[in-house]
């Protein structure tokens, strides 16, 4: 397995295509997050307040999924302490909502800061570990980081936690509607953020280190160092979930950040298609509204009460086993196959395969989808 | 002086059982390069098993034997059906596999026995021995524990050093390849060492059950701790897996014993970060080159 992680040399693929977005990464994620952003606008502008709060979940989730990815499928590393990144997020924007006035993108980005200050702490040691270690690590972080308010409940309020209000809405807009364009700009924000970032210098050095930690260290990369900014970057993302959910919900709990968080968040980034960002949106959108399933399921079941919840991990431990064991590549990934059948149909027989332009941000090919053509050209992987 | 006494009791009996979550862990790790994080779920289940023998009045050995047969069968199965398909695989991919199992093996037994917390019988008292007039915080169900756990690591070392059995796991373990040419059925060999890992967790997880209660996650912290100790004994080694249970035993006992409880957790993984940062390999192994 090796990889070639070359200059930047552009090559114009796929000269059929109708659609065309800007090659260059920034304008092109510029142009799909306002694509995105006037979807949603469109979007929220139409439903109910209820629907409006659900829509700002899955933005959340989508957001701490992206950061997620970005570990496991870029560069290669695997965290189930997602969740305790969220708390750390959600509780350093929380505690300045609650005791200062400053503006809210400004405790947002202070509650990133002190999360990704949290993920190089951890990224410490977890820039030397492979597989299995830091799994087991960040396990350790999110059974244990929830006990912290618990135990220190004169600073960060014991199991009652924060509570939050909620930002004043200009005349004339919902409430709910208001606080959910809030967070949805927060998350466009930083997926353009990321998106740049999987396509900059740094994101070819995850992919590097990935593939071949020594190809990686022999072209100059370092690789203690790459594993820890990508640590802290998918920190950083959690951390910014974690300031929208206390903003969103109203408050900050401890309970809110159990161990099950992290594992549903692994459940959609796998289910979504682990690397690609797109992909996160899928998954978020499926973890948000997995639990409303599961209660009609329960009911329609006859289970007792309160067993919608197992239901709901039930489903989650099982996408976990079945994902992997049957398209390890996602939702994601069979619809850009899918995509490309048809695209390869309606050119014709003949036409150049290899061209998968059809507007994912990232689809780096990560855990488990090495047979996944991967969309830039600067990075050529030899599948296994 | 009477209390760090009591907590380094505490620290031997909770460390043995860590000791023997790592075992489990290790003997996975070694035959199938696999971290199960399914071992404290497993675990957790075969207990409920038990749980429910005991409460139709079946005997308490009756139920540990029973829960241990079914660790067996639930690790054989495991590997068998799941873990066999994503051993060639992206290295992640055993670990997400593992994880989803813990997921849904939880959730079964949040479905089946419910969420609400369950005792689970000692046997033998759990009030601490008189010594002269103070009560030291060894009980002789902790004496059970410590002894138990003793005759399952002495059966282990007889069973890998002096069987042939045990010589046909060790060398399916060290060279797969080498092993099924010289006529050993490998695979059959891995699917036993997730049947033994089984059975040494439902042991464990028995004999935790008492001092917590019953809950579908009640493993969780000792997984934890287990894993730990493996970590600190270097994955490899079932001897620092012992020496690494013991070692963070006495470490959590003090952690919780006088800076507060509920930090124990974030206490193994202060543990686990100074050890990996130390030496990344753990404590008991030789660093391992790797050839490119």
């Amino acid at each position: 397995m090796t990889i070639v992680a070359s200059g930047r040399t552009v090559t114009s693929g796929g000269c059929g295509r109708r659609l065309r977005l800007p090659h260059q990464p920034m304008l092109r994620h510029l142009v799909l997050a306002l694509g995105g952003a006037l979807m949603l606008f469109a979007v929220t502008s139409a439903v109910g307040p209820y629907t409006d709060y659900q829509i700002g979940q899955i933005g959340i989730d989508a957001v701490a999924i992206a950061g997620l990815t970005l570990l496991t499928g870029t560069s290669g590393q695997i965290s189930l302490g997602q969740g305790a990144f969220i708390m750390v997020g959600a509780y350093g924007a929380g505690m300045l909502f609650v005791h200062t006035k400053l503006p809210i993108v400004l405790a947002l980005s202070l509650g990133v800061l002190v999360s990704a200050a949290a993920g190089v702490l951890i990224g410490l040691p977890a820039s030397r570990l492979r597989g299995p270690y830091l799994a087991g690590m960040t396990l350790a972080l999110a059974i244990g980081l929830p006990a912290i308010p618990v135990e220190f409940a004169s600073v960060f309020g014991g199991e009652q936690g924060l509570t939050v209000t909620p930002p004043v809405p200009p005349t004339g807009v919902d409430p709910q509607r208001w606080l959910t364009w809030i967070v949805l700009v927060a998350v466009l924000v930083m997926l353009v953020l990321l998106g740049n970032l999987v396509r900059s210098r740094f994101g070819r050095a995850f992919r590097a280190v990935r593939d071949d930690e020594v190809a990686a260290a022999i072209s100059g990369i370092s690789v203690g160092r790459t594993r820890m900014v990508a640590f802290a970057v998918s920190a950083a993302a959690a951390g910014l979930a974690g300031g929208l959910l206390g903003l969103s919900t109203g408050g900050v709990i401890p309970d809110a950040f159990s161990v099950g968080l992290s594992i549903s968040l692994l459940a959609g980034m796998v289910l979504g298609g682990t690397g690609s960002i797109l992909g996160a949106w899928w998954g978020a959108i499926i973890i948000v509204y997995a639990p409303q399933w599961s209660t009609t399921v329960s009911s329609g079941l006859g289970l007792r009460q309160g067993q919608s919840s197992n239901l709901a991990l039930l489903f989650y431990g099982l996408v976990l086993i079945v994902v992997i064991l049957v398209a390890p590549d996602g939702i994601q990934g069979r619809l850009v196959r899918l995509w490309e059948l048809v695209a390869r149909r309606m050119r014709g027989p003949g036409a150049g395969a290899g061209d998968g332009g059809t507007g994912s941000e990232t689809r780096a090919g990560g855990g488990g989808s090495a047979d996944l053509e991967t969309e830039d050209q600067e990075t050529r992987e030899a599948a296994t | 002086m009477q209390r760090f006494v009591d907590l380094t009791l505490n620290g031997v009996t909770n460390g043995m059982i860590y000791a023997v979550v790592a075992l489990a862990l290790v003997l996975i790790w070694r035959s199938t390069g696999v971290l199960n994080f399914a071992q404290g779920a497993m675990a957790m289940f075969t207990t409920y098993i038990a749980a429910t023998l005991i409460e139709h009045h079946a005997s308490y050995w009756l139920a540990i034997a029973v829960a241990m047969g079914a660790g067996a069968g639930i690790g054989a199965v495991a590997e068998r059906v799941i873990v066999r398909r994503v051993e060639t695989g992206p290295a992640l991919n055993p670990v997400i596999v593992a994880l989803g199992l813990l997921v849904v093996l939880e959730a079964l037994a949040g479905i089946i026995w419910g969420g609400s917390l369950r005792s689970f019988p000692a046997y033998f008292s759990q009030l601490g021995v008189m010594v002269g007039h103070s009560r030291l915080a060894f009980s002789y169900f902790d004496l059970y524990v410590v002894v138990s756990i003793a005759l399952v690591l002495a059966g282990l070392v007889v069973l890998f050093r002096f069987t042939s059995l045990g010589l046909r796991m060790r060398a399916s373990a060290f060279a797969p390849d080498v092993a099924r040419m010289l006529g050993i059925r490998v695979g059959r060999m891995f699917t036993l060492g997730w049947a033994l890992a089984g059975v040494v967790g439902a042991l464990a997880g028995a004999l935790v059950a008492p001092q917590l209660l019953l809950s579908p996650n009640y493993m969780d912290a000792i997984f934890i701790y287990g894993f730990t100790a493996a970590v600190v004994g270097g994955l490899q080694s079932p001897l620092g897996a012992v020496v690494g249970g013991l070692a963070l035993g006495l470490t959590l006992a003090y952690v919780g014993g006088y800076l507060g409880s509920t930090l124990e957790a974030l206490g193994a993984l202060a543990v686990l970060m100074v050890v990996l940062m130390a030496r990344p390999r753990g404590i008991f192994t030789r660093v391992g080159e790797r050839r490119v």
